[in-house]
């Protein structure tokens, strides 16, 4: 399998994918803070983080059809939220038939719903953005930068670098499993316990070639001298005209959550 | 698209940006933060030197063995998620670790679960599932000694209890951001997931099987490292129970909801279930609501519990007859 199979990053040269990755996160993560914090109505404010999203995106060349795609992923989660239509106080609209008696949509509830949704669409966009336009071995470094402790940057590290090896191996030992038997269409062989119990199996051999594979990692590691201690290069000094754009960004960010809050 | 086909994730647990208030997304980041930062230095001390490549090849695993799926019926298929099998074989400190990056990559590379609220996804999917699951395990281990039954059943019931919890961890994060009232949102969430939790549990057996039939010293060093089995299976147990108690009151208003629902008729239509066991989650006779509502959930933990152990004496039995 090819790496860029699985990696969400699109290679591109743009002003946002060569935006100092430590600001980007920093931003990203102010910018979902934003969106979080903006109140239900605001109109303005929402279609001003819209269009801090959209100018983004274009910004990126990224295109637009892939990021909404992408964006698309955290909408089924909107069903846990789905029942504020109907518990939430104000003027009905619908009424629905359900058996044991009628449930009452209201304007209220749907608008919080809808509000609900949307603020999750525009967060999902913003880190859509971030993890398309950042390398990941970037943001791991913007992470170690912004004083995420050592050792949890160097395992997503080996994470980030042995995930697509042991995908690997997974997809070879599924497909040694679909080569070795045959099944009726829609449906596995044998009982639903005895399916799960294959696949438990399957995992379990996978976790003892990856223990085994990591000791070995680790061996290897020690013959070339490694102490414990994970090394990275230190952080770069920040270009200045990425500070500026930080800030002005920010400072921008701040304003739509005054408005937002203040104005509606 | 590359998510639906290759790396497929348990949706409905990773909350996403924008479901959450700010508050609880902030209390979450802080029992977050003091769950991972324990695990952080508990495992060093276990594991020293070999900690950072043994546990990020661990945690490509977890990520890889989400991928082995298998079918349910139709056109759903099950697969493992993987916290039980990592705190069982990992033991609970260095399980807590590897899901914590699991948790943090998936965010951050294919935006499973947001990146402000990503405090609540760890507090659910990596510390609580993992400590509950680590908990529950050596307490059935407490009960079966050195038998091979004990491994199974406790693996199998661990498993089951990780995923459980978690969502009704979940369900009280969004009962409490007002997203979706408690009174919903917990029996959807624990429904769904009791019926996920079994198919964990038979992955997460037959993959301890396996492992124990191939590398046994695995098992058995995860133990080591994390001597104390009675105070494990006390905190398992008790972190269970603790979430249970804090259920009905993750309601930002639940006076007014509770009013509203029934000028609307959401009450009545709520209550005319076929069957009552426990008619609207309270107990008959049980004087305050709350009070029952409690009552309630404790007792559906120690019923579920109690099962578990009727079956692991059963299969004891067996084995002694066998024997």
């Amino acid at each position: 399998m090819h790496v860029d199979a699985l990696d969400s990053y699109l290679p591109g040269d743009s002003p946002v994918h060569r935006f100092d990755p430590r600001v980007k996160l920093v931003l990203s993560l102010l910018l979902i803070l934003t969106i979080v914090l903006t109140p239900d109505r605001a109109w303005v404010a929402f279609a001003l983080l819209g269009l801090v999203l959209l100018s983004t995106t274009l910004l990126s060349r990224l295109g637009l059809g892939v990021v909404q795609r992408r964006s698309a992923v955290a909408l089924p989660f909107a069903l846990a939220a789905l029942t504020v239509v109907f518990s939430t106080p104000g003027p009905a609209l619908l009424r629905l038939p359900v058996p044991g008696g009628p449930w009452t949509v209201t304007t209220t509830g749907l608008l919080r719903f809808g509000f609900i949704v949307l603020r999750s669409y525009l967060s999902v966009q913003a880190a859509v953005l971030l993890a398309a336009t950042t390398p990941f071995t970037d943001l791991l470094w913007a992470m170690r930068a912004l004083h995420i402790p050592r050792v949890l940057v160097a395992v997503g590290g080996f994470l980030y670098r042995y995930l697509f090896v042991l995908a690997d191996e997974a997809q070879r030992m599924m497909r040694a499993r679909e080569a070795r038997s045959a099944a009726p269409d829609g449906r596995g062989g044998g009982g639903l316990a005895w399916r799960a119990r294959v696949t438990g199996g399957m995992a379990g051999s996978l976790f003892i070639r990856s223990y085994e594979r990591g000791e070995r990692i680790y061996s290897a590691m020690v013959a070339r001298g490694y102490d414990g201690e994970v090394r990275t290069l230190s952080a770069s000094a920040l270009r200045p005209a990425d500070v500026v754009v930080g800030v002005c960004a920010g400072l921008t960010l701040l304003a739509v959550l005054i408005l937002g809050r203040v104005v509606v | 698209m590359l998510r639906s086909g290759v790396l497929p994730s348990p949706v409905e647990m990773h909350i996403p940006d924008g479901f959450l208030s700010l508050g609880v997304s902030l209390v979450c980041w802080v029992l977050a933060v003091v769950g991972v930062g324990l695990a952080l230095r508990r495992s060093r001390q276990a594991l020293g030197e070999r900690q950072v490549p043994l546990m990020g090849v661990l945690a490509a695993f977890v990520f890889a063995a989400q991928m082995l799926n298998f079918t349910v019926a139709g056109g759903t298929s099950g697969h493992l998620i993987g916290g039980a099998l990592s705190a069982i074989l990992l033991g609970p400190w260095a399980g807590i670790l590897t899901m914590t990056t699991v948790v943090a990559v998936q965010a951050l590379l294919f935006q499973d679960g947001g990146l402000l609220v990503m405090g609540a996804n760890l507090t659910n999917m990596a510390v609580i599932a993992t400590l509950v699951a680590y908990g529950v395990y050596r307490g059935v281990r407490i009960l079966s000694g050195t038998r091979r039954w004990g491994l199974l059943v406790g693996g199998f019931v661990g498993a089951w209890f990780s995923v459980v919890v978690s969502s009704v961890a979940a369900a009280i994060q969004l009962g409490f951001s007002g997203t979706s009232p408690i009174g919903v949102a917990l029996p959807a969430m624990v429904g769904v997931h009791a019926l996920i939790g079994v198919g964990e549990g038979l992955i997460t057996v037959g993959a301890l099987a396996l492992v124990t039939a191939v590398r046994p010293d695995l098992v058995e060093g995860a133990r080591e490292r994390a001597p104390g089995g009675l105070r494990w299976a006390v905190l398992g147990l008790g972190l269970a129970l603790l979430l249970t108690l804090l259920s009905p009151l993750a309601s930002p208003h639940p006076d007014g909801l509770e009013r509203v629902a029934e000028n609307l008729g959401f009450i009545e239509a709520a209550q005319d279930a076929p069957y009552e066991v426990v008619p609207d989650y309270t107990f008959p006779g049980v004087p305050s609501e709350a009070l029952a509502t409690i009552a309630a959930g404790v007792a559906g933990t120690i019923i579920v519990f109690g099962i578990a152990v009727a079956v692991a004496a059963l299969y004891r039995r067996q084995a002694v007859a066998r024997s």
